[in-house]
């Protein structure tokens, strides 16, 4: 028999069990399935481990990781320093290898940390009830969306045109399964903040939420209050917003909005190429059930001892069927136990120092930007760590050049927003040393 | 203890770079009502006091690495330490999404092989990588299945047909897609029943949505039947991959007639479960569906690598970005280390433990069908109530006290105190053994000791929860207690 070190029958082993079963060989386990089909898999043979790694490692320096560049390109995905500690924990085998907590006795570690989870969410978002996570930040859109649908029985949702274009693309699939209308209003072109003649215009009877970013994703933070107050009573105000903003920013639940969605990859998560990370969602109480996803909540058990347990869950598949508020299952647990970890160890003031770097850095290079020739910033509005710069030349030469002094440079906008030519997105975060964004501006400087 | 209890003002276990500030103070520059007023409330700790922490809740949890996980179909196999290893290289973990594509050459293979992969091992011919769970890669399935009729003009098919022994997210997803359902009944065999299944092929229906070997861990032999049957009203069949772990190098989904398949690399190709995600759940089709699936695809030309959104008949984008791409390198690392022989001996060995430890348990507790299973068997608990005087749940609850983790309980619906067992693979026969000795045991308690079996667990650290009042005070988060 072929060995193997993940599979432990020997041949004494597969005797002594065929004979149990009452068979004589492991053919006879498949003798109901139909014969005359190819079942042949072309594919290479088995490689020890050794020679598996190898390769993939070939594969990997294959790459240019974000470790070998000076990095100034967000867009949704936002490299941060990541304490060693936090990866150290969460690759616990215990949380790796475990599964959805159904047996609440032997996963009190799980829902537990999706507890506290739900608590820092809570805390960051200022609303009273977070999930304990969906796939990411587009698809946590897509089902705040869904989710008012069911809340207000109208079949319209109105998105800003500054919203994520992928997050725009997934609200729109998930939307088309049920026939729900997406429309979008703009964005003013001064200030890179909600267009509010625009959006007042699109409101009427159908619709039953607004999304807008916060900060949204040409980079200006919006006024989410003033926003609100051009809703009628009960549309709901989704945010999609940026968690590392909200150390610093007042936070949406304060300023009128239902529902805060986003891409929880900034707290502690590695990039990834874009994934895993996690889809944070909290909204108001009011709607819990008919939230998305698994919740946790605080209860006892037979000695009166605190446990944690999942609660709710008459609203999942797995009980409701096809009256569930939502398909999902499998979620990012893992992710949010990385972003868990991260925020206890940043915590409350760690957190709002990593604000402040992001945002101090950030406004440093637009200032000296405003003094250089061949590009200006283009929106007026408040911003966080993200801005856009329109740019005389061609963007996408700038970007070439840049990347031979290894330099990841602003995200051309111009595939997603087509009145936006030669316009970068230009982000960094605490994790860009000083010295990194002098070394950018020293070539820019020479470039154009 | 919550994080939060743990916490001291003043503490910290953060440090960042010591450099100088530019100066550019929030309070200058942002308007005050966008400023935030009262910090978030979160924990301040030393390094040493997290760790204590998050290792204490890790203690808390079973996991395979640490017992027996036989939850039917979850495929809690043993997941190798490579793939972690190789999934946190530099050059994989360290890449932005939004990087040039010729900078991502090795991802890009890498995803593009894996494609190739998963169309060999299934018999499909292209596959998006995009969907991030099961569940997911239903949607997509679904949305595939609706967006195909709608190319035709055919706009009279609102149903989709689901067995009633499926998983929960089948009618969940299709439902999504804007489905209704419809439910065919399993025959006394446990299998879709032809006659009955004949009744409801009519020209509202979709698609049928199936598990082969479905989640009595039965195959469905009728399989080719029912493919002609639905074909032939132009109806398509959707393969659910949750079971796929029975049939590798055996047969494949494509084979059998499936139109669409979902898989799910956290169960069949070893990625772990993470207490519930990130999976990953990839979606084929045959090639007539292929413009249909998610965009960005993987495209290949001169040995270079580039993503195209170029698909006029896509149903969309499912997620941003390209999937959970440290969940496909993992995938990707398990079948390297497979190959064709050991994915083929993967499934023969799930498929000989499913059988041995249903030979030993069902001297104790009835086979909820008889003959020879796949991956996975389902035991009719209902003795376990008229002869032991204890219920499904009890059984399980015990089990914990044994350190090994009970099957998935009460499901499938169609089963009387159902329980659902799957001992993949990487489980040996001694493992198997002692499983069934355990059961012995339990089962003997309940003669000796009713209600110490009724009233476990006793050793796990925590007693049986009262779930009611969870669900009725619905705390959600932690609160500081109001001085008194």
């Amino acid at each position: 028999m072929h060995r193997n070190p993940y599979i432990p029958h020997s041949e004494k082993d597969v005797e002594e069990m065929l004979k149990a079963i009452g068979i004589s060989s492991v053919e006879d386990l498949f003798a109901d399935l139909p014969s005359e089909m190819n079942s042949d898999l072309n594919i290479p043979d088995a490689k020890d481990e050794y020679s598996v790694y190898r390769d993939l490692k070939t594969l990997a320096n294959r790459n240019i990781n974000l470790n070998e560049m000076a990095v100034f390109r967000g867009g949704g995905i936002y490299p941060h320093l990541i304490p060693s500690v936090v990866y150290a924990l969460a690759t616990r085998h215990e949380f790796l290898t475990a599964y959805t907590p159904y047996q609440a006795e032997v996963s009190q570690g799980t829902l537990q940390l999706l507890f506290e989870f739900q608590t820092l969410i809570s805390e960051l978002t200022g609303l009273e009830v977070a999930n304990s996570s969906l796939y990411d930040g587009a698809s946590a859109l897509a089902e705040a969306a869904l989710m008012s649908v069911k809340v207000n029985r109208k079949e319209k949702v109105l998105v800003c045109e500054s919203i994520h274009p992928e997050y725009r693309d997934v609200t729109r699939t998930y939307c088309y399964g049920q026939n729900i209308e997406v429309d979008t209003f703009g964005y003013d072109k001064e200030t890179g903040q909600v267009d509010l003649e625009d959006l007042k215009n699109k409101l009427n009877e159908e619709v039953s939420a607004v999304a807008v970013g916060y900060p949204n994703f040409l980079g200006v933070i919006e006024d989410l209050k003033e926003i609100k107050s051009v809703l009628p009573k009960g549309i709901l105000l989704i945010s999609v917003v940026n968690p590392i903003a909200l150390s610093i920013l007042e936070p949406p639940g304060n300023l009128g909005v239902d529902i805060a969605v986003g891409e929880g990859q900034p707290l502690g998560n590695l990039p990834n190429m874009g994934g895993p990370g996690f889809g944070l969602f909290a909204s108001r109480k009011e709607y819990i059930r008919k939230m998305p996803g698994r919740i946790i909540g605080e209860t006892v058990d037979l000695d009166g001892n605190t446990a944690y347990a999942m609660v709710l869950q008459t609203r999942e598949q797995h009980i409701r069927r096809d009256k569930a508020t939502s398909n999902i299952c499998s979620n990012q647990a893992l992710n949010a136990l990385v972003a868990t970890v991260y925020m206890s160890v940043l915590g409350r003031e760690g957190l709002v120092e990593v604000g402040r770097r992001c945002f101090d850095k950030a406004h440093y290079i637009q200032e000296r930007m405003k003094t250089m020739d061949g590009l200006h910033p283009v929106f007026s509005g408040p911003f966080f760590h993200e801005f856009v710069v329109q740019f005389d030349g061609d963007l996408e030469k700038i970007n070439k050049k840049l990347l031979e002094h290894k330099i990841l440079g602003p995200l051309s906008l111009s595939r997603f927003y087509p009145e936006l030519e030669n316009c970068g997105l230009l982000c960094t975060t605490e994790a860009v040393p000083n010295e990194d964004i002098e070394f950018f501006i020293a070539r820019m400087e020479e470039i154009l | 203890m919550t994080i939060f209890e743990r916490s001291s003002d003043g503490r910290s276990a953060y440090t960042l770079p010591d450099e100088d500030s530019h100066g550019f103070a929030l309070e200058d520059c942002l308007p005050e009502h966008l400023l935030r007023k009262d910090k978030a409330d979160l924990p301040e700790c030393s390094e040493l006091d997290v760790v204590r922490h998050f290792t204490e809740l890790a203690e808390k949890n079973h996991s395979v690495d640490k017992g027996f996980y036989p939850l039917g179909s979850c495929t809690m196999k043993y997941n190798p330490k490579l793939n972690e290893k190789t999934s946190s290289l530099e050059g994989f973990a360290y890449l932005h999404p939004y990087q040039p594509t010729s900078t991502l050459q090795g991802s890009l293979e890498l995803m593009f092989r894996l494609e190739k992969l998963l169309c060999e091992i299934t018999g499909m011919d292209s596959y998006s990588l995009q969907p991030a769970a099961g569940a997911h890669g239903e949607l997509a399935g679904m949305l595939i299945v609706k967006k195909h009729f709608e190319k035709l003009n055919d706009t009279g098919r609102t149903r989709v047909i689901v067995p009633d022994s499926a998983h929960g997210t089948n009618p969940a997803s299709a439902v999504m897609a804007g489905y209704e359902i419809v439910e065919v009944e399993s025959s006394s065999e446990g299998i879709v029943d032809l006659d009955g299944l004949d009744d409801l092929l009519k020209e509202d229906v979709a698609a049928i949505m199936l598990t082969n070997p479905n989640t009595l861990g039965l195959f469905e032999k009728h399989i080719c039947e029912i493919a002609r049957r639905a074909h032939e009203k132009g109806i398509l069949l959707y393969y659910d991959g949750a079971n796929l772990n029975a049939i590798m190098g055996k047969i494949k989904p494509g084979e059998m007639g499936f139109d669409i398949v979902h898989l799910n690399l956290h169960k069949t190709f070893s990625t772990p479960h993470g207490m519930g995600g990130p999976g990953s759940g990839p979606v084929g089709v045959k090639e007539s569906l292929a413009d249909l699936l998610p965009v960005p695809r993987i495209v290949e030309g001169d040995g270079e690598y580039t993503l195209s959104e170029d698909y006029p008949d896509t149903i969309g984008r499912m997620r941003s970005f390209y999937g959970n791409f440290g969940v496909l390198v993992r995938a990707y690392t398990y079948i390297s280390l497979m190959g064709s022989q050991g994915l083929r001996l993967a499934s023969e060995m799930a498929v000989l433990n499913a059988n041995y430890l249903k030979s030993l348990l069902s001297k104790m507790i009835p086979e909820g069908y008889p003959g020879i299973c796949k991956h996975e068997f389902v035991l009719d608990g209902g003795k376990l109530v008229t002869d032991y005087k204890i219920k499904t749940l009890d059984l399980a609850k015990r089990l914990l006290d044994y350190g090994v983790h009970p099957p998935t309980i009460y499901f499938p619906l169609i089963v009387n105190e159902a329980l659902m067992i799957e001992p993949p693979e990487t489980e040996s026969k001694e493992t198997l053994d002692g499983y069934s000795e355990i059961v012995k045991k339990i089962l003997q308690e309940t003669k000796d000791d009713p209600e110490m079996v009724k009233s476990a667990p006793h050793t796990v650290g925590t007693r049986r929860l009262n779930e009611a009042l969870a669900s009725r005070q619905l705390k959600t988060r932690w609160k500081k207690e109001k001085a008194t």
